[in-house]
């Protein structure tokens, strides 16, 4: 037995994992090489060694000792009455691996991909890949764009930026002296965890051109496991000795000693056309641009039938024929005069014409744009107004578009820079602002005219038809993570709050619920249900049961288990390679292909690209190509039949997910794979490289016929899933038979499990937080999921295992109460720590005087320490020399109380009703008693099947000495979870037959009894009880204070007072009210009704008629305030006896 | 006569029913049942009143109490659990712990083990009395540091050869006479009950350093002077074939039942089902999910007849309990008509 105490049971898990999975993504690189044994490292500088030993051997020390006289304990070793007792206590759980095996076969032949594999991009890699990528691609490209600084006073002055690196995460010690940090240190000593920015740089001095290298500009916080953290690569027992937990997953920064995470925010797509209704039914179309030079939204309008741009840089809607007018000019391929007659009215045309390069006249660009538009007869029908609009504002040629349109532009000169006229203005707003992800070179503005016409098209097909893009589907979102400018940029106007949060260290999964976490820009107080319900393309993307209740639901959302977020992807090689398979340039076209209704668009993140006429060749080609690996894997494919198009995205933040490939209804991963995956021969990345498995993003997704299970598989199936349970979330991937649940109970669950306590880290016992909360005794559960095992929950569990009898019990169980066996108390269940900390900081003021620590002031005449000091050492505290700043961690051990809070796994909580002695405990015929009573009434209202099935499948796990699996979708299944009950001389519906502790007859019911896992939540009575006699009062209206932490009073509210009134308890009103809260002995002037002093009224000078009388002091002063606004108020006195 | 058999049934049997358990209450009470003399009678109690020893093995003890009302065999099974007093480490005073073992789990972790000395020995120990006496308290120190292995290999990774005394057990703990205990008690050997309790592990340079009082007390305040592991009965189970059942239900009949419980005979060349040993059965009731068997058969149990078990956590042999138990409910009854004849009557 003490062997397993030396071994903790994750050890070899972790290595396996290790050699699984090395993703591509390595050169970035943020898992590293693990080695097996976390026991291995050196002890002294770790109390984790020994903590993470007592988590995962709580159970094994229970067998280890006879003496541990538990009940609850007794749970793991005297279940089985036949088999004696020694025996069973010592049979050690069976390897998980046996266990994992076992699940395997019962799931049949759907080939699983074991844990490792789910876990290659890590839980959290969404956020690491997109600060790597940021650190050493992006920053790179967002310099490039803003390279040069020139001078107007000297035009041969310039400063070029010719690189910029991230350097690695250090400290300076004192003046130029630095050293590099670890992550643990800047938590202890409140310091950011970041890493120096320097720059290369080119600038001239006089004509000499100087290069400059190395130089610091300023300093970037580095995301924890990131590519420069100095976590990367490291093995768990160097993760040891820089006090870190190598099961922490990494992904936040430290700022200031705070572990903060920057939340992952949810938005609609950049630079993607949506039609959508307004709230009058019309129809419109926007597209928000985004390159890194800027970002803009334009917007597409129907007034009238009359189409109009729309954009914040003009001061009205413009007209869109104008703009075409601009734009549809082929400057450079045609020699053709257009003229053009459109009216100005509106906006948009104005623009358009505007841009025409070539003297824009007649009867050839109205053609042109509507041909480009479409020459279908509706599609015409619908222009004909606008085109009629462009004429009445008698703009006819290009100049006079740009001339409409530079009078629109909204006024924001710019000081210096040469003066432009309005028609250049209106030029450059066209080129550079409207649509700014349309390239456009030298003003030729045929592809933004292209993209116009087919943003007015689509607008025209959309009309009528309501053929509207879905805003909430998530093919039209875009996640966006802490590498793509997520914070706030004053270049684009843009300043979010609430962006980074501080990281909830409650427990393990609470700080892995937050990484995983998604908000989106919705506003929370708007009262709609589109943006907040489920949408379907949220399957297997995001978990549906993990979201918060209240205000914030459905906005709030988290990741499944196996979702990718990609990051952006050069798009030179797929330009290419589409043109290759016969792409063709739209710029080469006349416009009117585009309305051919056998060519297909082809877009590429937004931008057309060109057009396709054999577009299924083209999809099945870029895919067979993808899957051999030319183009990287998270490009996607797929086609809109119904708007023609074919779209390419290789954008950043799309979500995705892997599949397995079918082909000719065979899924491409076969047992072969698999055992040599297990063997180790191949990795995940092998299986992306051969085709056997791709990531899929929504939109191709939609575009794909997705088998369940191998055995729907038909001809049409396209792909399989790998595992149906990774559609959740790490949150209700806990809970155990999920799909046996009411669905609310699941959501409950994932809020609550994020408030239990039990074990944060290894390095947990290093860290001072402001408040921790830690199990004395974690278990790992009885019924475990897949999940678990692949997020390594059993190693930092939150809860226990405690036995429980579903039954009535004394009344005091009443509402969700439980009621507790005393001994368990005494044994240890439900035991705590709470942890919280003090700080100090030495400062040195400016006159010369500073904070320094002192030992113990003595007392003057017996020359001992003043009582106050008497816990102090003579040096006050040990070695202050140096110290600056100075925390403490204090602790406290809380056994349960009445009044604590529990749940179980399943959205059950309760508080504890009453602690019963263990003797008044009913007993089974084998004289086990139960931890935790609970009432049966919590069943039927709540529909928790799934906690049923988890009592059984504990009870039958702990008879047989194994654990039980309860993986959503599947688990070990509750016939043959009954038949081991059976097998073990235990009744089939796990109802056993049990005596009353109190008179010793037996029950007349059979008891449903058995374990549950129970977490502990963080609410307990003893952070909120409260009650105050006297105390302190507000300083304006001398009212008690409010709220536990000020020593306030308890309210009595207006419902409260309503009841009195009612009840006509006058008396007791008028002593609650005012003389138990602010009575106030006021002067009043009978004669004028103000307030008086003293018994003189100032205004009638005179004390004649002044009486005393007690109100509220906030009566006073609401008079007071009122006379302040000249408004006098005068009371009415009257002798209560006449 | 089926009416008096009706009425025995009541009486004597608890009865396991597919929904619930029928006759759970003692109604023998005089005057209850027409026909039955129910008044309690010395010399008939005597009669039928019997306790067999079942088995007795370290530690646990199993026997029958036959011919006792639930109340009084009830009060026995709380007795044991919570009113037989230990010796259990109840003050801890911690020179130093450098462990990673918080204080208060250390000292919590200490109180739970067993300590092998008979309470009966020692008084307990007053209320507000700080410093311990030679007749009220046990003193165990608990001093160990764990040390790197110098001749430890290099490439090792086990630490049970890489350092010393990296495991803490219960076998550190040694007695430090207090007193003249060391002449009261010439030939005693107080240490806990087992050497192999894992107390904690340790890393070279920690180092726990404490000294703990043991004091006597009951379980009622607190599960670690519980002297049992468990402490609970059974009724005798009570099997009744009520139909002859044969062949291919009586092998059925015999996978419902635990085994052992039924035994199957060939008669005639039939298999016919026997019941052989009911006090086997766990009370699977499996038989209530055949349709065809569950009214074949009768669960009861004999409502007089306790099956206890007891099992001692090692400090005093369960048998000792036992008799503990019996003297300590003795007392309690003496207690009572000592306080009754106090009062004066009127």
């Amino acid at each position: 037995m003490p062997e397993q105490v030396d071994v903790p049971e994750g050890g070899c898990g972790l290595v396996g994992s290790a050699r699984w999975s090395r993703p591509p993504w390595q050169d970035l690189g943020c898992h590293g090489e693990k080695s097996p044994c976390w026991s291995r490292f050196d002890g002294r500088t770790c109390d984790p060694v020994g903590d993470l030993r007592w988590s995962s051997s709580g159970r094994t020390e229970a067998c280890e000792s006879s003496c541990w006289r538990s009940s609850w304990r007794t749970v793991s070793c005297e279940w089985d009455p036949t088999v004696e007792q020694g025996k069973s206590v010592r049979s050690p759980p069976p390897e998980d691996e046996e266990a994992a095996e076992t699940t395997c076969d019962e799931l049949g032949a759907t080939p699983i991909l074991p844990p490792p594999v789910l876990l290659v991009k890590g839980l959290v890699k969404q956020h690491i890949d997109s600060f790597n990528y940021f650190i050493n691609v992006e920053i790179k490209k967002i310099m490039k764009a803003n390279e040069k600084v020139t001078s107007d006073a000297d035009p041969m002055w310039y400063l070029k930026y010719l690189n910029i690196y991230v350097g690695t995460p250090d400290v300076e010690e004192s003046f130029n002296v630095t050293r590099p940090v670890s992550p643990h240190e800047c938590r202890l000593r409140d310091m950011t965890y970041s890493a120096p920015i320097t720059v290369d740089i080119e600038y001239t001095r006089g004509s000499q051109r100087i290069i400059r290298n190395a130089l610091p500009i300023g300093r970037m916080p580095i995301m924890l496991r990131s590519s420069n953290c100095v976590l990367t690569g490291k093995t768990p027992a160097e993760f040891a000795k820089l006090n870190e937990c190598p099961l922490d997953p990494g992904g936040y920064f430290i700022v200031k000693g705070v572990e903060k995470v920057i939340l992952i925010q949810e938005q609609l797509s950049k630079n993607r056309i949506i039609v959508e209704a307004d709230r009058k039914g019309t129809v419109g179309a926007s597209v928000t641009s985004s390159t890194h030079e800027k970002k803009s939204r334009t917007n597409l309008i129907v007034k009238q039938g009359r189409f109009y741009l729309r954009h914040n840089t003009l001061s009205e809607d413009i007209p869109i024929a104008i703009i075409f007018k601009k734009c549809n000019i082929r400057a450079k391929f045609t020699k053709r005069e257009s003229v053009k007659i459109t009216n100005l009215p509106d906006t948009d045309m104005g623009l358009l014409l505007a841009l025409l390069v070539l003297h824009a006249m007649g009867v050839e660009s109205d053609q042109e744009i509507v041909q480009m538009i479409g020459t279908e007869e509706h599609v015409m029908a619908a222009f004909a107004p606008s085109l009629e609009e462009c004429q009445k504002a008698q703009i006819f040629t290009q100049m006079q578009a740009l001339k409409y349109i530079g009078n629109k532009v909204r006024r924001q000169r710019m000081w210096g820079g040469p003066k432009k006229t309005k028609m250049e203005e209106a030029r450059e707003l066209l080129a550079s602002t409207i649509l700014t992800h349309v390239l456009v070179k030298e003003f030729n503005f045929r592809a933004k005219c292209i993209y116009t016409a087919v943003m007015v098209r689509r607008v025209i097909l959309a009309q009528g038809e309501n053929k509207v893009d879905d805003r909430d589907y998530y093919g039209n979102k875009r996640l966006e993570l802490a590498g793509q400018g997520n914070w706030s940029l004053k270049r684009f106007k843009m300043d979010r709050q609430g962006v980074t949060q501080v990281l909830s260290r409650l427990s393990y999964i609470s700080a892995l619920g937050m990484m995983t976490r998604i908000s989106s820009q919705f506003e929370k107080t708007r009262k709609v249900s589109g943006p907040r319900s489920l949408q379907p393309s949220q399957w297997g993307m995001l978990c549906p049961s993990d979201t918060p209740e209240g205000e914030a639901c459905g906005l709030v959302k988290n990741l499944a288990l196996m979702t990718h977020i990609t990051t952006d992807m050069e798009d030179g090689p797929i330009i290419k390679l589409a043109s290759n398979l016969g792409v063709e340039d739209v710029n080469l076209l006349c416009g009117e292909e585009l309305s051919y209704p056998n060519v297909f668009l082809v877009f590429l993140n937004g931008n057309i690209l060109g057009v396709i006429r054999d577009h299924q060749k083209l999809v099945n080609t870029f895919r067979i190509m993808r899957r051999a690996g030319y183009i990287n894997e998270f490009v996607s494919i797929s086609t809109n039949l119904s708007d023609r198009c074919v779209y390419i995205s290789s954008d950043g933040g799309r979500l995705c997910r892997p599949y397995i490939i079918v082909k000719k209804q065979k899924p491409a991963v076969t047992n072969k794979h698999m055992e040599e995956l297990a063997q180790g021969y191949r990795n995940f990345e092998d299986f992306l490289h051969e085709g056997l498995v791709e990531y899929l993003d929504v939109n191709e997704e939609n575009d794909c016929n997705i088998a369940l299970y191998e055995h729907t598989i038909n001809k049409d199936t396209t792909h399989l899933e790998i595992e149906p349970f990774t559609l959740l979330g790490v949150c209700a991937g806990l809970i155990p038979y999920p799909h046996h649940n009411q669905s609310p109970r699941n959501t409950y669950q994932c809020a609550m499990g994020k408030q239990a306590m039990g074990t944060i880290g290894y390095n947990q016992r290093n860290r001072i937080d402001t408040l921790m909360y830690l199990l004395a005794y974690p278990q790992k559960p009885m019924v475990k999921t897949k999940t678990i095992e692949l997020i390594d929950f059993e190693k930092l569990p939150a809860g226990q295992n405690a036995t429980v009898a579903v039954m009535s019990y004394s009344g005091y169980d009443i509402e969700d109460a439980l009621v507790l066996n005393k001994a368990s108390l005494d044994r240890g269940f439900g035991r705590c720590l709470v942890y919280k900390n003090a700080k100090c900081t030495l400062k040195r003021y400016t006159n010369q005087t500073f904070d320094k620590v002192m030992g113990p002031m003595l007392d003057a005449a017996t020359r001992k320490p003043i009582w106050r000091h008497e816990i102090l050492d003579a040096d006050g505290i040990c070695s202050p020399e140096d110290a600056f700043l100075i925390k403490m961690l204090l602790r406290q051990t809380r056994r349960p109380e009445i009044g604590d809070k529990f749940s179980s796994r399943h959205g059950q909580k309760g508080v504890c009703g009453l602690i019963v002695p263990q003797e008044d405990m009913p007993f089974c015929d084998t004289g086990i008693c139960p931890d935790i009573i609970m009432n049966p009434h919590g069943f039927p209202s709540r529909m928790t099947v799934g906690k049923l099935i988890e009592l059984l499948a504990g009870k039958a796990g702990v008879l047989d000495g194994r654990f039980h699996y309860g993986t959503a979708f599947g688990g070990s299944k509750v016939k043959d979870v009954c038949e081991d009950l059976i097998r073990h001389g235990y009744n089939y519906l796990g109802k056993d037959y049990v005596t009353s502790g109190i008179t010793g007859e037996p029950l007349e019911a059979y008891i449903y009894f058995g374990p549950v896992y129970y977490q502990k939540l963080k609410h307990m009575v003893l952070d909120k009880m409260h009650a105050r006699a006297r105390g302190p009062r507000a300083v304006l209206t001398r009212q008690p204070t409010e709220g536990r932490s000020r020593d306030g009073g308890l309210r009595l509210g207006e419902m409260e007072r309503d009841c009195l009134i009612g009840y006509g308890a006058s008396m007791l009103l008028l002593e609650r009210l005012m003389i138990s809260s602010d009575a106030f002995e006021v002067d009043v002037c009978g004669q004028c009704g103000l307030l008086g002093y003293s018994g003189w009224c100032h205004y009638c000078k005179s004390s004649c008629h002044v009486s005393s009388l007690r109100i509220p002091y906030a009566c006073k002063l609401l008079f007071q305030e009122l006379q302040s606004m000249n408004i006098i108020p005068r009371l009415k006195l009257a002798k209560y006896n006449e | 006569m089926a009416a008096k058999r009706r009425t025995d049934e009541m009486r004597d049997r608890v009865v396991l029913g597919e929904f619930g358990v029928r006759n759970v209450h003692t109604t023998d009470f005089p005057g209850n049942y027409p026909g039955y003399e129910d008044a309690w009678d010395q010399r008939r109690f005597e009669e039928e009143f019997r306790v067999d020893v079942i088995r007795e093995e370290e530690g646990t003890l199993e026997f029958d109490m036959v011919g006792i009302d639930a109340a009084i065999a009830n009060a026995f099974r709380r007795i044991l659990l919570a009113e037989v007093p230990t010796m259990a480490v109840e003050k801890v005073f911690v020179y130093n712990n450098t462990s990673i073992v918080q204080d208060e789990i250390l000292a919590h972790r200490l109180g739970l083990i067993p300590i092998r000395a008979d309470p009966r020995l020692f008084e307990y120990r007053n209320q507000g009395d700080e410093e311990g006496t030679e007749i009220d308290t046990l003193q165990f120190q608990l001093k160990i540091k764990c040390s790197r292995n110098p001749q430890a290999a290099k490439e090792s990774s086990d630490p049970n050869e890489l350092y010393f005394n990296h495991k803490v057990y219960s076998k550190h703990m040694t007695w430090v006479p207090l007193g003249n205990q060391t002449d009261l008690f010439p030939d005693a050997d107080f240490r806990p009950v087992h050497d192999d309790i894992l107390i904690a592990l340790l890393r070279p340079g920690q180092e726990i350093d404490v000294l703990m009082h043991c004091v006597k007390g009951i379980g009622k305040d607190h599960a670690k002077f519980s002297p049992v592991a468990t402490a609970s009965y059974r009724l005798l189970p009570d099997i009744t074939l009520l139909q002859p059942v044969e062949d291919e239900a009586a092998e059925l009949l015999q996978k419902c039942f635990s085994p052992g419980v039924i035994e199957i005979q060939n008669i005639k060349g039939k298999k016919v089902a026997r019941v052989a040993n009911a006090r086997l059965d766990t009370f699977s009731r499996e038989v209530f999910r055949h349709e065809g068997l569950k009214n074949l058969v009768r669960l009861a149990r004999v409502r007089n007849h306790y099956i206890f078990s007891v099992e001692s956590t090692g400090i005093l042999p369960p048998d000792v309990l036992v008799s503990e138990a019996i003297k300590i409910l003795m007392g309690k009854c003496q207690r009572f008509l000592n306080e009754l004849d106090s009062v004066p009557m009127e």
